[in-house]
């Protein structure tokens, strides 16, 4: 398939497009990967995206699919011949997108208000819900994994790339709160699993650099602070 | 090994009306047990212990929550009537759809019928903005699914069913033939339909405690 036929549109920091480029790098698939300026919006983001005009969208022989974990789900279904991202059974799959769910519907809302939040009370309280997140993660690591390498088994799955992408957001919080999120003690089973994560051919190219992420998420809070009051 | 197959719902719980409207439609045979939501059951406690929600569907023993994640569960699980499209991109197309029902049009349609009166026409106008994405998506299909209901469809029973209930509620109009002429076609056919009707709480108990629950 010529290259041109898969396209994603996306920026670098963002943990969703990461896990776009997660997927399509398990499977081994060459594609167009897009800069988005977001400021201001592309036409080809506001055409393909007009529901949410948001990134990553994938765009296959010009169709485009939105919304990452759909995206994800879609990279499986399509390119076969590359390892499976989803489990085999039923059930094992129920699992995955239960938590790929929390992860989106509860973990990033809370991890993202973070950088926004006002004083030390509401920051605390945040890093406590988060740190409660982890902890069921960390149990459900160990179920999921039996023993394994990753959510997934022994290759990178749903999971992993759903919950993997938040990876930098994590240590960047980490570093600039100076608090430990994942935590040798605490959350072993994750520890080693994120190290594993991180290193693993299909993520490396596409994990931003923690120090990256510190220097972009100081110039969105004082584009925050800089911004009118709503 | 005999398959059991239970559902903790709530009757008037639309996301339980999902599954069980997915269940029938394969026609999975199921044991129902409803829950009082001010008193929870220990079972749903156990099964769902982080969001403690209704539905849950248990299948030999094994818990599936969250009525997006069952719907593919089901569709999964057991052959016959396919829930998604063949075609893979229909499919990630129904998928989005799904999550947009969910993101988006629920807490829009929540705004509407339980927020407070004062932010009502905002709230209102917000819920044309979502609502249009939808009237649009259908173009000239009898269903989301085409010609048989699908899991857009299901998803979109808040719409198909609900969100008239609340009207009615409420008093507050919101989905009209003149502004929505699509979906409201779609939601003839979706109550006329021969499963889903047999399987909607009746409109004369789900009204009025609606309007309880919105303090009316």
């Amino acid at each position: 398939m010529a290259k041109s036929e898969v396209k994603l549109l996306g920026a670098w920091p963002s943990p969703f497009v990461m896990r776009a480029r997660i997927a399509l790098n398990i499977k081994a698939v060459e594609y167009e990967f897009l800069q988005e300026t977001l400021e201001p919006k592309s036409q080809l983001l506001l055409q393909s995206n007009p529901v949410y005009k948001k990134i990553p969208v994938l765009i296959h022989a010009d169709k485009p699919i939105c919304e990452s974990l759909v995206i994800v789900q879609y990279i499986d279904d399509v390119w076969t011949s590359g390892p499976s991202i989803l489990p085999s059974d039923p059930y094992d799959r129920a699992i995955h997108r239960f938590w790929a769910a929390y992860l989106d519907d509860k973990f990033y809302p809370t991890l993202r208000s973070i950088r926004a939040a006002q004083g030390e009370e509401a920051r605390k309280a945040l890093l406590e819900q988060l740190a409660e997140g982890i902890a069921l993660l960390e149990e459900a690591f160990g179920k999921c994994s039996q023993g394994k390498a990753f959510f997934g088994g022994d290759g990178i799955g749903f999971l992993d790339i759903a919950f993997g992408c938040f990876l930098g957001l994590l240590r960047a919080t980490e570093k600039m709160g100076g608090v430990k999120l994942l935590d040798e003690a605490k959350t072993p089973g994750l520890v080693k699993w994120a190290d594993r994560f991180c290193a693993d051919g299909a993520v490396k190219g596409v994990m931003p650099e923690t120090e990256k992420l510190i220097e972009f998420a100081k110039v969105f809070m004082a584009k925050m602070r800089g911004a009118p009051a709503k | 090994m005999a398959e059991e197959v239970l559902l903790l719902g709530a009757w008037a719980s639309p996301f339980t009306s999902r599954v069980e409207l997915a269940l029938k439609l394969k026609g999975v045979q199921y044991k129902y047990s409803d829950e009082d939501l001010n008193n929870k059951s220990p079972s749903l406690l156990q099964y769902n212990p982080i969001y403690k929600k209704v539905p849950v569907l248990v299948h030999n023993g094994k818990p599936i929550v969250e009525s997006q994640v069952i719907l593919e569960y089901i569709d999964e699980t057991w052959q016959g009537y396919p829930l998604l499209p063949k075609d893979l991109y229909e499919r990630a197309i129904a998928r989005f759809w799904v999550k947009f029902i969910d993101d988006k049009c629920w807490p829009a349609l929540q705004k509407v019928f339980i927020g407070e009166e004062k932010g009502r026409e905002k709230a209102v106008e917000e819920a044309y903005e979502v609502l249009k994405f939808l009237e649009k998506e259908l173009k000239e299909k009898r269903f989301f699914g085409g010609e048989s209901i699908g899991m857009v469809d299901i998803a979109a029973n808040i719409i198909g069913y609900w969100l008239g209930a609340c009207e009615e509620a409420t008093g507050v109009e919101l989905l009209t033939r003149e502004k929505f002429p699509k979906l409201s076609n779609w939601i003839d056919e979706f109550v006329s339909n021969s499963v889903i009707k047999e399987n909607l709480p009746p409109r004369d108990k789900l009204v009025p405690f609606l309007r309880h629950r919105f303090g009316l």
